[in-house]
């Protein structure tokens, strides 16, 4: 039903297209009308920034000098945001296809024809035929409504959301460790530390502003010490580089416990007041993971694991920061676990200066996992499966327990069941699978085998192309309503304009749709505020209890952090102090043996293939990709290789190479670096269809957090004959493959 | 006007940036056949002034830091003022102002050399020439003064040995000339 026809048609009307002035071109006398606090829409740093509004349209922006966690500093993404918002390429109106073709229609016509098509589907296969794939990049308020309008608007069980393939494993580790899924401190007490452990993460490019703590703790005398297969610029800063084999994140934890267990850094006194399962934990570390054996597997030498282990065993103060290096894995939890034995081992927690945290991808990734649009989870980070929890939120919502919906799966088992015919129909908001789905051709099968679909973003993504219908959302400017940073802190978005041409918030579309459903009553919604009054109380009593939290605060305080029960309650920027989360109030050591990836490199495919992001662009680039100065600084992807590797295949810095795994290949140019391991290669993954390094990866899931491993399959590179390069004397030019090709 | 290049990209993630250093005696202003390029009070060397400038290009070639640059479309050379602008209503600069880093602080000497661990060095020898900027460079050596012809300071520090006939990669030159591409 859903295929792409007209392509060129489709890229000439709706883009990707390059954008470099604001609205009205570049001028020096602007009659500022008004100037607009807000956060930037990108990652989890939330940076803040103020907008610069002229007659209603964002003409340029500001430094938000006296916002605490940025301090007017942003990163290339952020000081461009702005040119997102009346950007050409918007979508102004619904949009159905007909053949082939996106037609402009009427609001009622598009919510018409999609209201009768999940009729149709739900009469003949039932409620659940239906799906809702949401993202987290949308407001906390709008996140709460979409995970409330599948289970009680459209009554299925399928609902999930794109943390799915970024927040999980950390969201699954945390929970079993400390029973609460949140960053242990606040960003603040980074330069308390004497040593930073930072795995798996590259926050010099994909969280930029941290850098600001992180530089602060080196002017503090600090050390880093960086554990990542690549030279990142974040490892490039760092003190110690340990340089390991992908997917290999256990070896090298489990060895650096084994050396902090022999040299007698342990706390011993922390580890019996505050936790359980060390004996266990620690009889498996002594008997298998020696340094010489964890050098074997992970490919860093055992002198660097036990200069490692030394320099945050016997610091008095340390801080583990991981991201999705150690998460993207079918063993993701296993990884996140492995590291959080050595921060509760060694006492490091839950003090200035001591603690813990992960890196929130999207700029509400937190916020957008804790209000129940996950598969498993109710409003308040409460569990789908809990029969106490069920009942309260039933009530809550004024149905019978019995029509709440049960569990769901996850997005990639989602996709499946789309290719077996369970699922027919998908309404997607926010995200762009035909990017950030790993095995791409499959996710297009899946797609393309849909009886119906309705994809809700503001711009036209690779995935929206396949859609029905095209729903035009608001951009973060046009809306308010909060968002959740990475440390936790609860932040206001605020509406500097009016959505352009016809563009509807992303709530008020689900709404819509709701009342043609006859579920009205359930979402009786005139503005956000009334969204973010009812999951305040939603989350009353849950573990993200936002109870004490109101916009004026946010304003006031600068942000909150949760929980924060009551209105006197000063939110909680360091957890941990004096309990954990479990019903002991213990936190839990985990004894994690090593598995490594699903798949590892052989004859055929002697490569390990890993990927990640540049600082130029923003996850699926369904933004970034249209504004000029990011696509000029990386307009496409690139496949690092080491100088060895690349010799012994006779492969020249900038020759275009063939990527070939088991599930699909790509063209890209080779970039020749000292700065990889020889038997690792890197391809960033921001671009779709032909570009996208995720027609290659693995979509293996991590059982507990079914996360997919994005971050090791086994691949190998090909030459490519000069004839067959995809694009002949054109090279990095356009924004894709397909704008290249038309010489654009 | 900021540049941003790789060091040396096959062999590292290094890059530095590039800004006006807002010489004691500008060599740009020297060159200038209509005097366009002026000092303000401060010290600081502004853009060439557009009702005097010959579009001669002078300034471009003789900048030993490569700074000034001319946009042909709008016969204009431009180069930083330090965001006289922003500066001149006591705002920093926009770069020093985003800088996720600290890589460049705006402030005065005597507020942030206590701050850092490392050098500040503000002369800088190009073969014959030698030029004093307003702008200083932190430096993690105890060198008084940058030889940025001989290396003399990154010496032992960044391995600036190529081997025979080694290009730069091509991402160096295709952010210098999106840098280019970028007149404005």
């Amino acid at each position: 039903m859903s295929k792409v026809e007209n392509l060129e048609r489709i890229i000439a009307e709706f883009g990707p297209s390059l954008h470099d002035a604001p609205y009205g071109g570049w001028k020096a006398d602007r009659k500022i009308d008004k100037v607009v606090p807000t956060h930037c829409p990108y990652c989890a740093v939330q940076c803040g920034m103020n907008l610069l509004v002229e007659n209603d349209h964002v003409v340029g922006f500001e430094p938000r000098y006296d916002f605490p966690v940025n301090e007017g500093k942003l990163c290339p993404k952020g000081v461009t945001a702005y040119l997102q918002a009346h950007h050409p390429d918007r979508l102004k109106h619904p949009l159905i296809k007909r053949n082939g073709l996106f037609e402009r229609a009427s609001w009622d016509e598009a919510l018409d024809l999609i209201t009768a098509k999940i009729k149709e589907l739900r009469s003949k296969y039932g409620n659940d035929s239906m799906a809702l794939y949401s993202g987290s990049s949308l407001t906390t308020e709008k996140t709460y409504v979409m995970g409330k309008f599948a289970r009680v608007g459209l009554q299925t069980r399928y609902v999930d959301y794109n943390g799915r393939l970024c927040m999980v494993s950390a969201a699954a580790g945390n929970n079993k460790a400390f029973g609460v899924d949140r960053a242990a401190n606040p960003w603040s007490d980074i330069p308390l530390s004497e040593v930073l452990l930072i795995t798996g993460a590259n926050c010099a490019e994909t969280f930029p502003i941290l850098n600001k703590y992180m530089w602060e703790q080196r002017d503090n005398g600090g050390i880093w010490i960086i554990i990542d297969p690549r030279e990142t610029p974040t490892a490039r800063q760092g003190d110690l580089h340990l340089q390991l084999r992908p997917g290999t994140d256990v070896a090298l934890a489990n060895g650096m416990l084994h050396v902090i267990i022999k040299e007698g850094y342990v706390d011993e006194q922390f580890i019996s007041n505050r936790t359980n399962g060390w004996t266990e934990t620690r009889e498996v570390i002594l008997e298998k993971y020696t340094p010489e054996y964890c050098a074997e597997i992970t490919g860093v030498p055992a002198e660097k694991i036990v200069q490692a282990a030394r320099l945050y065993g016997r610091a008095k103060t340390g801080f583990v920061l991981h991201a999705r290096g150690i998460e993207h894995h079918s063993n993701g939890v296993d990884n996140v676990l492995s590291y959080i034995n050595l921060v509760l081992a060694t006492g490091k927690i839950g003090a200035p200066g001591r603690g813990y945290a992960t890196f929130t991808g999207q700029g509400n990734g937190q916020g957008g996992r804790e209000h129940g649009q996950k598969s498993d989870q109710l409003p308040g980070q409460r569990s789908i499966n809990n029969p106490e929890h069920r009942k309260h939120m039933a009530e809550f919502w004024g149905i019978a327990e019995d029509e709440l919906p049960q569990a769901g799966v996850s997005v990639v088992e989602m996709f499946q069941k789309m290719r077996e015919g369970e699922i027919r129909g998908l309404i997607s908001v926010c995200n762009n699978v035909m990017v950030s789905l790993p095995d791409t051709n499959k996710v297009r099968e899946s797609l393309e085998g849909l009886d119906f679909y309705v994809c809700i973003d503001f711009f036209m993504s690779e995935a929206a192309r396949y859609a029905d219908v095209v729903l035009p959302g608001t951009a973060w400017s046009e809306d308010e309503g909060v968002t959740t940073n990475g440390e936790g802190r609860v932040l206001k978005i605020n509406k500097a304009t009016e959505p352009p041409g016809e563009a509807k918030p992303d709530w008020w579309i689900v709404q819509q749709l709701a009342k043609r459903l006859g579920r009205e009553k359930f979402f009786p919604y005139t503005h956000s505020r009334e969204m973010f009054n009812e999951l305040r109380e939603a989350s009353r009593g849950g573990t993200a209890d936002y109870g004490g939290i109101s916009w004026e605060r946010i304003e006031r305080e600068n942000g909150v952090f949760w929980p924060c029960p009551t209105d006197d309650h000063p939110g909680t920027p360091r957890m941990f102090e004096d309990r954990f989360y479990h019903p002991d109030g213990k936190a839990r050591f985990h004894a994690v043996e090593y598995k490594g990836a699903d798949e590892k490199p052989d004859d055929e495919y002697p490569l390990i293939l890993t990927s990640g992001r540049v600082v130029f662009q923003y996850l699926s680039g369904n933004q970034t990709r249209r504004i000029k100065f990011l696509v000029d600084q990386c307009p496409e992807p690139y496949v690092e290789i080491h100088p060895e590797t690349a010799k012994k295949l006779e492969i020249a810095d900038g020759e275009r190479v063939k990527v070939v795994s088991r599930r699909g290949s790509g063209v890209f140019p080779a970039l020749v670096v000292r700065t990889i391991r020889p038997d690792t290669i890197f391809v960033p993954y921001h671009w779709g269809e032909e570009l996208a390094v995720n027609q290659l990866t693995n979509p293996a899931l991590d059982p507990t957090s079914k996360i997919p491993e994005f971050k090791a399959c086994a691949a190998r590179i090909e030459k490519v004959a000069s004839r067959q390069l995809p694009i002949l004397g054109q090279a990095r030019q356009g924004t894709s493959l397909n704008e290249a090709q038309q010489g654009k | 006007m900021i540049f941003v290049d790789y060091i040396d990209r096959a062999e590292t993630t290094a890059t530095m940036p590039t800004l006006c250093m807002h010489c004691s005696e500008p060599t740009c202003a020297l060159v200038c056949p209509a005097d366009a390029i002026k000092q303000n009070e401060d010290g600081i060397v502004m853009s060439a002034l557009k009702p005097r400038c010959l579009d001669c290009r002078n300034c471009v070639n003789a900048c030993p830091f490569g700074v000034p640059k001319y946009n042909s479309a709008m016969h204009l050379q431009m180069k930083c003022d330090m965001c006289y602008d922003r500066t001149s209503e006591g705002l920093m600069p926009m770069c020093a102002s985003v800088c996720p880093t600290g890589a460049i602080t705006f402030g005065t000497y005597e507020e942030v050399v206590p701050k850092r661990k490392t050098k500040p060095v503000n002369a800088h020898v190009f073969g014959n020439q030698r030029v004093e900027t307003k702008v200083y460079l932190m430096l993690p050596t105890d060198a008084e003064e940058v030889e940025v012809d001989g290396c003399g300071v990154f010496e032992g520090r960044v391995a600036v040995e190529r081997e025979e006939g080694r290009k730069a990669s091509w991402l160096e030159t295709q952010v210098e000339s999106s840098d280019n591409r970028n007149e404005f």
